[in-house]
């Protein structure tokens, strides 16, 4: 069986894994990059619409040029790459190294040993079965990101007309990509009240082909025998939906915009803990996960809606292989933990006394709110922050100075009359 | 009249007003940069977008092409534009920012690939 060796094997060459490999390799460590698709950049390549890059490249691209230029940086900075190939096994040795059993069709089943590992899987998304909507079972619904691919890879419409499930970027690009294909979109139905994209994306997705966004409504039934017939969408009282004010729009094809759900069936096989509220790896303050020598990050740590945020936060990531590679741990560590208003943060632990960035989400919405990091208890940091919303990643910067004594750093978020 | 909007030459998403006042001016609140201002005057005039697509490719591995306009264009060309989409059929090699429609219907606006394709 074909055997090689690395110093980094990077699973997954989407925003994050190509972030990672870039780093590793530029500081002199041997990287392969697998993937199972033919092509790197991952989700990016089906995301054919601009508004990328702005942090990471502080120029706005495109999904595919975002990918483009990550992947020549990984390539000049010495990567390897394998793709086609899927990863199905990682077992940690005794020695300390990862066995990765690899397939690809050109050779079969083999194997990587690798010093350490990054888990760059991304995520999947949710369908019908995860937020079970009444009906019957009929062709023409499909998740979003699904019909992004059939049409911008393989040119293929998915139906004639749509209603799209779910009012998040996705959703709202999708709504602009099949209205621009020829096939009308009747309404976008969110369920909760405020919508769950960007503002440009509502403008330009939505209002400019006149499509309307059913706040606090949800699809109560599909009908149809063998082909989507129509929807039947309900308003939400109190957050039951009255189905006596239900009204049916006729389509042939449904998009679910529902969410993402990290991919972490390998992580798992490897005995990697996983946080139920992200539902990625628990990570130490380098993003390593609870087994030694395994990092995360990307789509498959946490849901990113910038992919800007993914590949900072993998090249995060990377420097603190290097550093693992280079002998180095940690240390000590402490708790960091969520307090008011905000649903998550990672990672789940810090150094106290070094600069570290995190990410985190709100609960709430809120234009103006304000971020409070606390140490035992004490105040050491206060940000205002314009516009939060549970679908904006707030991400911050904590000097190493402020934590020097070390303790529990909580984080929370104060709105309206708290501040 | 006050119109309101949203900027969308950013994901920041300002919420603008602007308004036509004496002298063929147009006065704008709420930007929080420059780009703001000269969207709100482009959106009272001509709105314009950025479009972004796909063509035909001869490659059997990247049957379709992504591709988008060199900058925004306007609103009323973008139906003439997708139209002629659908017919350009593009031979690899093709590199990212490879001009493939130059200047659309004298809109001084080009159609570039975003993706490179190898033979
Ligand atoms: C449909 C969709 C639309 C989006 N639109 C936008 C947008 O408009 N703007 C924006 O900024 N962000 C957008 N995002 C978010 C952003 O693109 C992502 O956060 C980011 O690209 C994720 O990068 P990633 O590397 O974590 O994951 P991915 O890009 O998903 O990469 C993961 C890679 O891992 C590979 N892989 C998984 N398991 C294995 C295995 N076992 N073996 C080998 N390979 C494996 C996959 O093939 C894939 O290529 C979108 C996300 C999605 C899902
Ligand atoms: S005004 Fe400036 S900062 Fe505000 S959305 Fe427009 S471009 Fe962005």
């Amino acid at each position: 069986m074909k055997t090689l060796e690395y110093d980094v094997a990077v699973i997954g060459a989407g925003a994050a894994g190509l972030a990672t490999a870039k780093v590793t390799s530029a500081a002199g460590y041997r990287t392969l990059v697998i993937d199972r698709e033919d092509f790197s950049g991952g989700v990016l390549l089906q995301c054919i619409h601009n508004g990328f890059g702005l942090h990471h490249f502080k120029q706005e691209l495109t999904g595919p040029e975002y990918a483009g230029k990550l992947e020549s940086e990984a390539r000049e900075s010495g990567a390897d790459f394998q793709l086609s190939t899927t990863v199905i096994d990682l077992k940690p040795q005794p020695d300390g190294r990862k066995l990765l059993i690899a397939l690809s069709p050109s050779e079969g089943v083999f194997q990587i040993y690798a010093r350490s590992v990054m888990l760059a899987m991304g995520c999947r998304e949710r369908n019908r079965g995860n937020i079970g909507i009444p009906g019957t079972r009929p062709a023409g619904v499909y998740t979003a990101g699904l019909a992004q691919r059939l049409i911008n890879m393989s040119g293929l419409l998915p139906g004639k007309s749509a209603v799209i499930v779910g009012s998040g970027d996705i959703g709202l690009i999708m709504a602009r990509r099949l209205s621009w294909s020829g096939i009308p979109v009747k309404a976008v139905v969110e369920i909760r009240p405020f919508p769950s994209g960007l503002n440009r994306n509502i403008v330009q997705c939505l209002n400019d082909f006149d499509i309307p966004l059913y706040l606090s409504h949800t699809v109560s039934r599909i009908n149809g025998a063998d082909r989507v017939e129509s929807v039947e969408i309900s308003p939400l009282v109190n957050g039951v939906p009255d189905e006596t004010a239900a009204f049916t729009i006729e389509c042939d094809t449904v998009l679910l915009s529902v969410g993402l759900i990290p991919e972490n069936e390998l992580s798992k096989k490897c005995g990697v803990a996983i946080n139920a509220t992200t539902g990625g790896p628990l990570t130490d303050a380098w993003r390593m996960t609870g087994v030694d020598g395994v990092f995360a990050g990307g789509n498959v740590l946490h849901v990113h809606d910038l992919a800007d945020f993914a590949s900072d936060e993998a090249a995060l990531a990377g420097m603190r292989i290097c550093d693992y590679l280079a002998g180095r741990r940690p240390g000590r560590e402490d708790a960091v933990t969520t307090g008011a208003n905000l649903r998550y943060v990672t990672p789940n632990r810090y150094i106290p006394g070094e600069d570290i960035q995190f990410f985190m989400r709100s609960m709430v919405v809120d234009d103006n709110a304000v971020l409070l990091a606390e140490l035992n208890g004490v105040e050491i940091m206060r940000k205002k922050l314009r516009n939060v919303a549970p679908p904006e990643m707030i991400s911050v910067n904590i000097d190493g100075k402020l934590t020097q004594s070390g303790g529990e750093l909580r984080f929370s978020l104060l709105t309206g009359g708290d501040k | 009249m006050k119109r309101k909007l949203i900027c969308i030459a950013c994901p920041v998403g300002c919420h603008l007003t602007a308004e036509a006042v004496e002298g063929g001016n147009i006065e704008v609140e709420g930007n929080r940069c420059p780009r703001g201002k000269a969207y709100a005057v482009n959106e009272l005039t001509d709105p314009k977008r950025m479009v972004t697509g796909v063509v035909r490719c001869d490659s059997p591995a990247v049957p379709f092409l992504p591709v988008r306009t060199s900058e925004a264009i306007t609103m009323k060309l973008i139906a003439p534009l997708l139209a002629e989409l659908r017919k350009v059929e593009i031979h690899c090699p093709v590199a990212a920012g490879d001009v493939l429609i130059r200047d659309f219907r004298k809109s001084g606006v080009d159609v570039v690939a975003s993706r490179a394709v190898g033979k």
